[in-house]
């Protein structure tokens, strides 16, 4: 076993959170709060040193950079929210926050997200390297590279009329919609399959630290 | 029917005994099921290997103590592989706790490979922002991280000398548990100045990132405890994420076994009315 007091903590607070799967009692509530009260306080003294200080304080009182007053007062007028009567004010740094951040991604969001991502879709349907590798080493593995790309075009044209609402789905539109959601429901349950297994790995982890660092079992 | 009327109404906390003893059981007596190495790993697995020794790799620790047990493992075998090629490291965080968590990485690897802090590897620390920091970053390393992470002028050591934006990066990898993350990796160092970004994400995350792979947008891409496991097992270098795949996979079979019983309930409940 440990005599680390730290890891003696990090055990007992660990199965206080865990007690919470048996039913709801005061160790997790105890373990609760403490984490909340914790954290707050962490974030608090981060931002002030991390943030606030080296982009804020220093360059202003220190070096003297005056321009710096016009963050400042919206950074002020965000905290007028608090009050309802002038509350009003926070709209302004809102605003300029809102304002920037599109212009700021616009661009980069169009090449990345959307025109890369077209581009990928503009390719051979039929990928001839992928077929010869297929009839030289017949696999499964081979196989999907193979009809690798026409099922992604498919997928993303059938997905796209999926979300067309401007034409009742009906007839041949209404059965490629339909393939589309089956191609939804597939991507639904690759992202379900990949949330159980964080949510496994994060037992694991917590389990191997009871295990290793605490019990020293292995 | 008396039976399934009586599994209908189990107690859940059974089912959480079970997905535990699935967990612990594996750990403690490991089976050493075989790990079979994806594609998308081993992608960033020959682009690390394609560098020549001397190389500068940029690492982002985008990751906090939640998601530690997913992201550090991978973290910790891409610094050991890079040590293991002699290629440098210099590592940021757009996460304020994903600084300490590099530090380990690198205190482990570096203990393992005789690595110097300051010429062989550096962590410039964390700098808020996302994808402003990445943008001014990628035009000058120094104005935007002028210190390392305790402090100390960046120009104090050897490593940076050469190193003054991403034109002098051969690689960037982000450990990413959200935004910022690799993201901001993809829009702005490989969307506008084209550099070769790899990404080490959790498993929650994975599936979204996959068109990205798949539009050469990223050399490479680890998912969850998995990716980290597959990426030991290229470097020959067992680590949490060999040691969890036992469990990961007992346990999901135990969880596939519970949906197909539900299921099995489900439909037997709807015949009967």
């Amino acid at each position: 076993m440990s005599t680390d007091p730290g890891v003696w903590i990090a055990a007992f607070l660990t199965m206080c959170i865990l007690s919470f799967l048996y039913r709801d009692n005061p160790f997790y509530r105890f373990a609760e709060h403490l984490f909340i009260g914790v954290s707050a306080a962490y974030w608090a003294v981060y931002y002030y040193y991390n943030i606030l200080q080296p982009n804020l304080i220093d360059p202003m009182f220190v070096q003297g950079q005056l321009l710096l007053i016009i963050p400042l007062a919206l950074g002020v007028m965000m905290l007028t929210r608090l009050f309802p009567k002038v509350g009003w004010m926070s709209r302004w740094p809102l605003a300029f926050i809102v304002g920037t951040y599109a212009g700021y991604n616009l661009i980069i969001y169009l090449q990345s997200d959307a025109l890369d991502q077209v581009t990928a879709t503009l390719v051979s349907l039929v990928q001839v390297e992928a077929w010869q590798t297929l009839f030289q080493h017949p696999s499964f593995v081979n196989f999907l590279y193979a009809i690798g790309v026409p099922v992604v075009i498919m997928g993303v044209i059938t997905g796209i009329i999926y979300f067309f609402f401007s034409k009742e789905h009906k007839g041949v539109f209404g059965g490629l919609a339909k393939i589309g959601i089956w191609f939804l429901m597939v991507a639904f349950g690759a992202s379900f399959g990949y949330t159980v297994m964080a949510r496994i790995s994060l037992l694991i982890g917590r389990v191997y630290f009871l295990l290793h660092n605490w019990l020293q079992l292995i | 029917m008396k039976v399934l009327e009586r599994l209908e109404k189990i107690d859940r906390r059974y089912v959480f005994i079970l997905i535990l003893l699935a967990v612990v059981i594996p750990l403690l007596f490991p089976i050493n099921f075989k790990i079979e190495v994806s594609e998308p790993v081993a992608m960033l697995y020959r682009t690390v290997e394609e560098l020549s020794p001397g190389s500068c790799v940029l690492f982002s620790f985008d990751y906090g103590p939640s998601t530690m047990p997913e992201v550090y493992p991978m973290n910790l075998a891409l610094v050991r592989h890079c040590f293991s090629k002699d290629i440098k490291v210099i590592g940021i965080a757009l996460w304020p706790e994903g600084v300490q968590f590099g530090n380990e990485a690198f205190r482990v690897a570096a203990d393992e490979y005789g690595k110097e802090y300051g010429i062989d590897y550096i962590n410039l620390g964390y700098k808020a922002g996302g994808v402003v920091v990445v943008s001014a970053a990628a035009e000058d390393i120094a104005t935007t991280f002028p210190q390392d992470y305790t402090g100390r002028s960046i120009e104090e050591f050897p490593i940076m000398t050469e190193v003054k934006n991403f034109d002098n990066i051969d690689l960037i990898v982000s450990f990413s548990a959200g935004d910022p993350g690799t993201r901001e990796y993809i829009r702005i160092a490989q969307g506008r100045y084209g550099k070769k970004v790899g990404t080490g994400v959790t498993a929650v995350s994975a599936p979204a990132f996959y068109p990205y792979l798949n539009a050469g947008q990223l050399q490479g891409l680890l998912g969850g405890m998995k990716g980290a496991a597959e990426y030991e097992t290229l470097i020959q270098q067992s680590g949490l994420g060999t040691s969890g795949m036992d469990a990961q996979s007992i346990a999901h079979g135990l969880i596939i076994f519970f949906i197909v019983l539900a299921n099995v309930f489900y439909i037997a409940g709807r015949r009967k009315k």
